[in-house]
């Protein structure tokens, strides 16, 4: 019992940590990396999200959060095409990256999906490759040829802060990692290809706390470099990790919708709509 | 160190059950019958096949003399042992492309109602016995056919494989593959679709989001999971065409010696259907058993075929893990 409660109470101390670290009133400068514009989707007849309006700045991490079923994982996968190869899926709206339309006429959908990444709910890497082969499997995949393999081997596995656990079984099959192991391989496997943007579908949700807090703290580092898209279902996450938080809610039978979006210092400490307060209160949902 | 404390019968908690106890006796019975019915055809045909041996010796195997009337007569079946096995690599050379083809279009890339009706389609040629196949093979199949085969002479004639000397193209070795592997098709597209369906879809959404085409996708996640299983199911439409008899007897002009691969030439070989072309006319006791010898090599090669697969099959997993 005592091992226990140490070790939660050094997860505590490690999160208190994070918190100093993470300036959350940082102020929207520098360019907008992704832009949603009067973003509707559909599945079939089924209308599932309505004119969703949301600017993603550069270098920073947005928080997506609300309740099962709003649209959050829908609206993620709009921003790099992946809502498109699900059959009947429909999509009204522009969604801007870099100041272009992705859905444009002339964009290669595997080039968006190249310079946007995501990393899934449950952790997926590939299983008959190795650790090292998984890392290189974006480069493989898309036909992209780089020759300095080792360097972003390294480089990447250390972005996801995976490195010094594995470097030595660089060779070994990615199924004997442990599922925090797995999903911070396939954080690596993202930033192989070299993406601007990466986004998260709910990427803690399988793990146990003390993965969860490593994949927070590399999606802290991370933010330095590319802009992070996050969808989550834990508040303490959103605030920990986001400099942005947007609230989605549906009513039921209806389309889902942003209720509120904002610094997320502001949605949890001061939200302007009584469901947004509620909501991050743990009132409902 | 509490290694005094003594182990636990755990076995009770198996008997426990009386319902479960019928029940597992129920399966374990079944499972032998298997092996019982397997054991028995051996054993039926092995006791066929020695008198035959004591009295041919090997060139039973090796020899391509088919001599009822000689004294002594003679039989030797290496053209028709040959000719099974030719007949199945055409088929396999032919099926299994098309049955993959088939298979991914349906699991990835048809609109689901399509997709559906193909199943069905499918399942249902599966169903379709092999006389009827033979019997459509030679009214509807083989007219035409004769004229693929001759335009194949015609353009890819200087290749030894696609020669044709005689002018006459009935009875081809390909004919017959054709038709094993038109039977063979709905066995291969069933299974492999079926595989193909259980691709971890966390592991789709993995190739697509790291931007990959529909074909890498299927070269470099769906079919290396779906290995073992394609095989086999490979395996199941070769054991199909290997043992194959009343569809080959209507489009094959079965010839003792061997057709080694003129696969365009007419005249080829095949057990399955030397069997049930000479039952009828047998003459004498020995010469049943002739057959019954012949049967029991087939028998042999098929096992052997099975064995190889599943050696495949379980090298290319110990690979992966």
């Amino acid at each position: 019992m005592d091992s226990v409660k140490t070790a939660t109470q050094e997860m505590m101390n490690n999160m208190s940590e994070l918190e100093v670290e993470v300036d959350k009133s940082k102020a929207p400068v520098g360019t907008t990396e992704m832009e949603a514009k009067n973003v509707s989707v559909w599945f079939g007849k089924r209308k599932v999200l309505e004119d969703v309006n949301m600017a993603f700045p550069k270098n920073s991490v947005t928080a997506l959060i609300g309740p099962s079923g709003c649209g959050k994982s829908t609206f993620i996968r709009t921003l790099n095409r992946l809502h498109e190869l699900i059959p009947g899926a429909a999509l009204a709206g522009e969604v801007l990256y870099e100041g272009s339309d992705i859905y444009a006429q002339n964009v290669d959908p595997v080039h968006i999906r190249l310079s946007i990444g995501m990393v899934f709910q449950k952790p997926n890497p590939f299983p008959s490759m190795t650790i090292r082969g998984n890392v290189l499997s974006g480069l493989k995949l898309s036909g992209m040829k780089r020759s300095d393999h080792d360097d972003i081997v390294e480089q990447t596995l250390t972005s996801a802060g995976l490195w010094k656990e594995v470097k030595d079984r660089l060779n070994a099959h990615a199924g004997d990692l442990s599922g925090g192991q797995q999903q911070r391989l396939v954080i690596a496997r993202a930033l192989a290809v070299n993406p601007h943007v990466l986004l998260m579908d709910e990427p803690c949700s399988a793990l146990d706390p003390a993965s969860t807090l490593k994949i927070e703290e590399t999606i802290r580092q991370l933010s330095k470099e590319i802009t992070i898209i996050i969808v989550t279902h834990n508040m303490q996450q959103a605030v920990r990790v986001s400099d942005y938080t947007a609230f989605f809610l549906a009513e039921e039978n209806k389309p889902g919708y942003v209720v509120e979006q904002g610094a997320t210092t502001e949605i949890f400490g001061n939200p302007q709509d009584q469901r947004t307060l509620d909501y991050v209160n743990g009132r409902f949902g | 160190m509490a290694t005094d404390t003594p182990l636990r019968d755990l076995s009770g908690g198996k008997r426990a059950h009386r319902g479960d106890r019928v029940f597992n006796r129920t399966i374990t019975g079944a499972a032998f019958t298997s092996l019982v019915v397997l054991a028995g055809i051996t054993i039926f045909l092995g006791a066929q096949t020695i008198p035959v041996l004591q009295d041919q010796g090997l060139s039973f195997l090796t020899t391509t003399v088919w001599d009822t009337t000689g004294v002594p007569p003679e039989y030797g079946i290496a053209g028709m042992l040959y000719g099974s096995l030719l007949l199945a690599v055409i088929a396999l050379v032919i099926a299994v492309p098309v049955s993959l083809f088939l298979a991914v279009f349906m699991v990835f890339l048809a609109p689901a109602k399509l997709s559906k009706i193909l199943t069905n389609l499918i399942d249902l040629m599966a169903a379709i016995p092999s006389v009827i196949i033979g019997l459509w093979a030679f009214y509807v199949l083989v007219p035409p056919a004769e004229e693929w085969q001759q335009l194949l002479n015609q353009y890819l004639g200087w290749i030894p494989l696609f020669a044709n000397d005689s002018g006459n193209f009935s009875g081809t070795p390909f004919m017959a593959g054709l038709v094993l592997a038109i039977m063979m098709i709905p066995i291969v597209t069933s299974i492999t679709a079926e595989v193909l369906k259980r691709t971890p879809p966390e592991l789709i959404n993995a190739a697509e989001s790291l931007g990959c085409s529909m074909w890498t996708m299927l070269r470099y996640v769906a079919l290396p999971f779906g290995r073992g299983g394609i095989v086999g199911g490979i395996m199941l439409g070769l054991g199909r065409a290997l043992g194959e008899t009343i569809a080959v007897f209507f489009v094959l002009k079965i010839v003792f010696d061997i057709n080694f691969f003129n696969i365009l030439e007419s005249g080829g070989g095949s057990v399955a259907t030397l069997i049930v072309s000479k039952f009828g006319e047998t003459n004498g006791e020995f010469e049943v058993q002739v057959l019954l010898a012949a049967g029991f090599f087939l028998f042999l090669g098929t096992l052997l075929v099975n064995a190889l697969a599943n050696l495949i099959v379980r090298r290319t997993e110990r690979l992966r893990s």
